[in-house]
This record gives C-alpha cells, structure tokens and sequence, in this order.
C-alpha cells in the first residue's frame, strides 16, 4: 500500500533526509520518501503491517526533529 | 513578507538578544567591570537566542544522536563560553539562528511563488438546473451537469461548450499569451479563464479526473523524484559531520598535549564543530530543481521529477515522432500539377468540385486550397480504395489514385513526389495532379537548429510514412536521420539501440503526441508528450508533458534544465570550498569562530539565495 502524508513544519532540509533514511531501514517498509520541498512523506509498506509501520514512522520522525508533526 | 507564528517569535527573539548582547560587549568594553558582572548580561541573550536548541539537543543526546546540528551548535558554543570567549559564543548562537530563520523564510517564499504560478485552481462553479443557478465546489460537479461560466469564471472541469461564444485564456496552462476562441461543441480544459463570453457547457469529468487537478498533482509530487544530485548529497552528508566532528577531536586533544596550549586548540576545533552543518548543501539542491520545475510549469512544461530535469541536462540524442511532433498532423497541398491545356486553379477548382461531398482529408484539403467555390456534382459514385468518380455538368471527372485512372486506361505520366498525389481526369483524359504533404510545424526546424547548439549530437525522426515524405521533411527540418515506414514496436526497438550507442552519462529523449507511443516514452531516458491539453493518456505515460504543441517548448526545457544543473554546481562547489577554507584555515588558526558561523549559515543563505535564481525561466 502506497500512502502519502503531509509533514507539518519540517524545517530542516537535512533531517528530511536522516527521516527518510531511518524510515526506510524499518521491516516491512518497501520505499520511503520525505521530500522537504513538498513537506510530504509517501509511504510504500506491506497491507497487512502498514499500521504499525506508520506508527514507528511517526516515532522516528519525532525522534529526528520533536517539532515536525505527521498529518494523518 | 509572510511569516508564520512560529518564525515571527524567532525573529523577536533574535532583535531582542542581539540588542543584549550589544549592550553587554559594549559594557565589558567601555567599564572595567569583572567577568561575574558582565558573565550573567551575555548568558541572558544566549538562552534568549538559544534555549530551542539546547533543549533540542539535550532531548537528542537522550536519543544518542550526537551528530546533529543542534547538539555541536550547543557543544561549540559552551565551549567557547567556558574558554571564555563570551561574546563570540553568544553571536555564534544569535547568528545561527537568524541563518535559520532567512533558511525558512526563503523555502517558504519559493513554495509560495510555485503555488503562486501554479494559480490554476478553481473555486467554485455555477451549476444551472431546472430551479436556476446555484454556486457549487468544483469537486460537487458530476459529469453530465449543465455550468455556466460568466466571464472571468475559471472553467472548474472539463467540458463541452452548449451554447454561446468567446474567448478563453488557456496562459495558466500552456503559457501561450494568445486566446483561443471556443463556440459550441469545442472541447475546453478546466483551468483555463473564460475571458469574454457568457458560455454554458456540460461537464464531462468530475474534478478529480479533469486536467487541472491532474497537473496540480503531477507538479506537487514531482519533489518526490529526486535527482541523482540530492542523493550524492544526502550520502555526502552522513560522512561529512561525523568526519569534521572527529577532525575536531583529534585537533582539540592531540596539538594540547603536544603545545600544551589546549586553549588555542580547543577554539580551532570549536570552528571546526560549528561548520560541521551540511545544511547549505542539502538544503538548497532540492531547492534548485523544485524551483526549475517551478519555472518550467510557467512555461507550460510539466517535469514529473527532479531526476528528469536532472537528465534533459545531459541529452545528446534527440528523437522525434514525425506526425503531429515535428509536422502539423494535417494534409495541406503543397503542388498542383496540371497537364497541358489546363490551368493551376481550374485542375484545383475541378478537384474541389469532385470531391464537393467527401469528407476525407485529402478531399477536406483540396477544398481548404481552392479559391473558388466548388460546383455542386449531380452525381457521386465512390470507388473504395480507388477514389471517386463525379458527373459535373455532364463531364466525368475521376479523382483518385494512380489505380483508378489506369483501371479506366488512362495513361498518366510517371511522376516522383514526394507526398501523397491526387489524380484527376476528365471525360477519359488525364488533367494532372495535386501532392498533398503534412507539412513542418512553424518552429520546427527552428527547433532542431537550437538543440544542436545546445549540444544534442544525434537528432532522428521516427514515422510510419513512407521513405520519400519522410526523407523530405527530416531535410527540410535539417534532422540528421530518418528511419521510415515503422511499425509501433519498430520504433521501441530503435529507440532501445539508440540508448545503447550512447556514451556514458549521455541521455536521449524521445518526443511524442504520447497517443500510441507511451512503451517509447517509457522506454526514452526523458519521454515528451506533446500537446497534451486534454490527453489523459499522454500526462500519464511521459516523464515530460508539454502542454501545447509547439515544438520549441523542448528546447526551452533543455535551457532550464542546464540553468539548474549549472545552479546547483556552483552551490556545491561554492558551499564545500568555503567549509574547506574555513576547516584549513581554522586549523592553522588563522580564522576566527565568527567566520566560521559565516561558513556556516551564511553560506547556507547564499545557496538559497542563489537556488531561487531557478525560478526564473531563461531567455530565449
């Protein structure tokens, strides 16, 4: 399942890339993208498991930048 | 300028602390007060200017994040507070964050103005029913539902015009300047303005399916593609911090205990710690390529992805379908053969007058080029395959192929032509010829002229039309190869070898009306659609949708293409020159941590400041 979400004040070009780099390295997790320009995040992870895979995604966006929320 | 809650209070915060701060170096230098007095007037602005960071980082070395720009923008400059450096410290801090205020500000200001050239959208739409008119959102219209546009409405679908005439200004989508006049029955594309007259038209797709959405769409997402130059990048980071933080270890410890002045070695490193930041890079590559595609969609140039605008840089071979890329798509008739004892407009006017009642194009065009109104026949009678045969005022006229006049034995001169000819003979005897041809697009050869200049080495067309009208146009457009009478899949097959008789890092690009040849623009490093105003299938399979059909936008996206590349090279070099710089000198101890945090952010600004430079689209 493909998803994308919004990234409220995603402030820091660098940390886009750290978020992207961390989502990406979860299980189950086929691609990620943050992409600071457009302060989105897509989402590619398996159907079954994508629940709990966005959740540990909220928490490593939260661990990269405190600040940076994920709009649902 | 704008400016959000969140950085209105952080620009409050900088003028207050950089307004104590002053206040306190000018009472450490003009009394002779001790450091326990003047310590607490610099430590006041340095929480005032910093207190997010500290935070930041003492939450991030919880997470065992150590190299994060926060944390070694707190380690450097309590550093250089306890080695006593006051007033520097506190500037390293104040400075750092009004860098990262103007960082926001500008990357706001960059997505404001492509929203604001993507001004596209359109909020309401007047649905006519049987009770009158009512104001809806665009995307509570359904298909089929009657809307009237007033003018200056923007069209919020896709439609059909019912009734009434006017003009619509297409520029939001095309970049074209020109209006296009629309009656009933023309076909118009949601987005456009309706400039003059009242229209009513039926919708005949929802929002969500209708072109605007789907541009607004494409342009959005087309960040999510990113060029092999941000990916460098980001990888480059990841090993430049911690290689700059272990630099300044091995400064700070090792020159000590050799010179025993640890106090000189820990400042060097400490300028070490504060350009360790790879923020200017990373930060103003995505800005570059999102403002080239930015600038692009101005023009009516749709880039999917910073890695397509990243690859049109590099284009060498350049190839192109023939009908409706490089040629109008229309038969239009280029000579007029006649026999002897004939003259050029009668041969037309009889040709006209025989084909009064068809609708074939070749029939269509002949019509278009005759001068004077046709005769009415008295009778018709098609020989399919062949052409048709007229009685007009009780003359036989045959007009067709080469086929129908000798099946009747008429003998007709051998001729060479090389676009499709019309036969005409009256009462059994041959009266010449017309040779209709599809004729070069105006700016065409204009077109291919400027790609060589801009470096494309190999430039070739693709057709399905036969080897003589295809050897003509690719002359007359100066291509320099030609491949006839292909079938669809031929031309996947060429464009694959094609590809692979490239040199390294060379790029080929394949144009299209992105109808019936989307496996070649997928199969193209970068795919052209062209003319896709309303061509669903196009926007879908191309990597590149221009939105008109003239040939010429290509090479305005090539222009565009090497201004951004040129951009963000000079980011580069300049952004890691001036860190290098500072890193050498800081370690021979001939720079300060003042130049250091301009190093830092205020070449990070300067990378900005020149990535926005993309936006403007280049003169042609």
């Amino acid at each position: 399942m493909r998803k994308v979400f919004r990234l409220e004040d995603l402030d820091c070009a660098n940390c886009a890339a750290k978020m992207e780099t961390a989502i990406a390295s979860l299980p189950g997790v086929n691609k990620a993208t943050v992409s600071f320009m457009a302060q989105k995040l897509v989402l590619d992870a398996d159907d079954a498991s994508f629940d709990v895979i966005l959740a540990q995604a909220e928490k490593l966006i939260k661990k990269v930048d405190a600040d940076c929320r994920l709009v649902k | 300028m704008q400016m959000r809650r969140k950085q209105k209070k952080l620009l409050v915060r900088i003028l207050v602390s950089g307004a104590l701060l002053a206040g306190a170096y000018l009472t450490e230098k003009l009394t002779d007060l001790n450091a326990y007095v003047y310590l607490p007037m610099y430590l006041l602005p340095y929480f005032i200017a910093g207190y997010d960071v500290l935070l930041k980082s003492a939450r991030n070395i919880g997470h065992g994040k150590l190299f994060d720009e926060c944390f070694l923008m707190t380690v450097a400059t309590v550093g250089a507070l306890i080695i006593g450096e006051y007033p520097e410290s506190v500037f390293v801090m104040v400075f750092y964050q009004t860098g990262e205020l103007f960082q926001s500000l500008a990357v706001d200001k960059s997505r404001r103005s492509i929203a604001d050239l993507m001004d596209m959208a359109p909020d309401r739409a007047v649905r006519v029913t049987q009770d009158g008119e009512e104001e809806i959102l665009p995307e509570e219209v359904c298909p089929g539902d009657t809307l009237l546009l007033r003018p200056g409405d923007r069209i919020p679908v896709d439609g059909v015009v019912l009734s009434g005439t006017g003009a619509i200004d297409t520029s939001a989508l095309t970049g074209e300047s020109v209006p296009a006049d629309v009656g009933p029955g023309d076909r118009i594309t949601s987005g456009c303005i309706n400039l003059t007259g009242v229209l009513r038209m039926e919708a005949s797709a929802p929002y969500g399916e209708s072109a605007v959405a789907k541009i607004l769409e494409l342009v959005e997402n087309s960040s999510l593609h990113k060029s092999r130059s941000e990916h460098f990048i980001t990888k480059f980071a990841r090993w430049y911090t911690p290689a700059v933080v272990l630099g300044a270890a091995l400064l700070a410890v090792i020159p000590s205990v050799i010179t025993r002045e640890p106090a000189v070695w820990c400042y060097r490193a400490l300028i070490f710690l504060v350009v360790s930041c790879p923020c200017a890079l990373v930060i103003s590559i995505p800005l570059s390529f999102f403002g080239g595609i930015g600038g692009a969609s101005a023009k009516g140039i749709l880039i999917k992805g910073a890695n397509y605008l990243e690859a049109l840089a590099d284009v060498k071979t350049a190839v192109f379908d023939k009908t409706g890329t490089l040629t109008d798509g229309r038969f239009t008739v280029t000579q007029i053969c006649p026999a002897e004892g004939i003259t050029e407009e009668a041969l037309l006017h009889l040709a006209a007058s025989a084909e009064y009642y068809s609708a074939h194009p070749l029939a269509v065009s002949i019509k278009e080029a005759a001068k004077e109104p046709p005769a009415v026949p008295d009778r018709v009678t098609e020989h399919a395959g062949f052409g048709l045969e007229a009685w007009l005022d009780g003359h036989t006229v045959l007009a067709g192929n080469v086929g129908l006049l000798t099946r009747e034995s008429i003998s007709v001169p051998e001729t060479e032509t090389a676009g499709t000819a019309v036969y005409i003979a009256e009462d059994g005897r041959y009266r010449g010829h017309i040779t209709l041809g599809d004729l070069p697009k105006q700016n065409a050869a204009k077109t291919v002229r400027a790609l060589k200049k801009a470096g494309v080495k190999r430039c070739v067309m693709l057709t399905g039309d036969r080897e003589a009208a295809a050897k003509e146009t690719a002359a007359a457009l100066g291509l320099d190869e030609v491949r006839a009478q292909l079938l669809p899949a031929d031309k996947v097959r060429i464009v694959e070898d094609l590809c692979a008789a490239q040199g390294k890092g060379e790029k080929l690009f394949f144009v299209g009306d992105g109808l019936n040849d989307a496996p070649v623009l997928s199969r193209a490093d970068v795919g052209f659609a062209m003319g896709a105003l309303g061509s669903d299938a196009a926007i879908e399979a191309a990597d590149v949708v221009l939105m008109d059909d003239d040939p010429f936008k290509i090479v305005t996206a090539l222009q565009i293409a090497k201004k951004t590349r040129r951009i963000v090279r000079e980011n580069v070099v300049f952004a890691l020159g001036i860190k290098l710089c500072v890193l050498l000198l800081a370690a021979l101890g001939l720079t300060s941590m003042w130049i250091g945090v301009f190093a830092d952010v205020g070449v990070a600004v300067l990378a900005i400041l020149n990535a926005l430079r993309c936006l403007k689209p280049p003169k042609t």
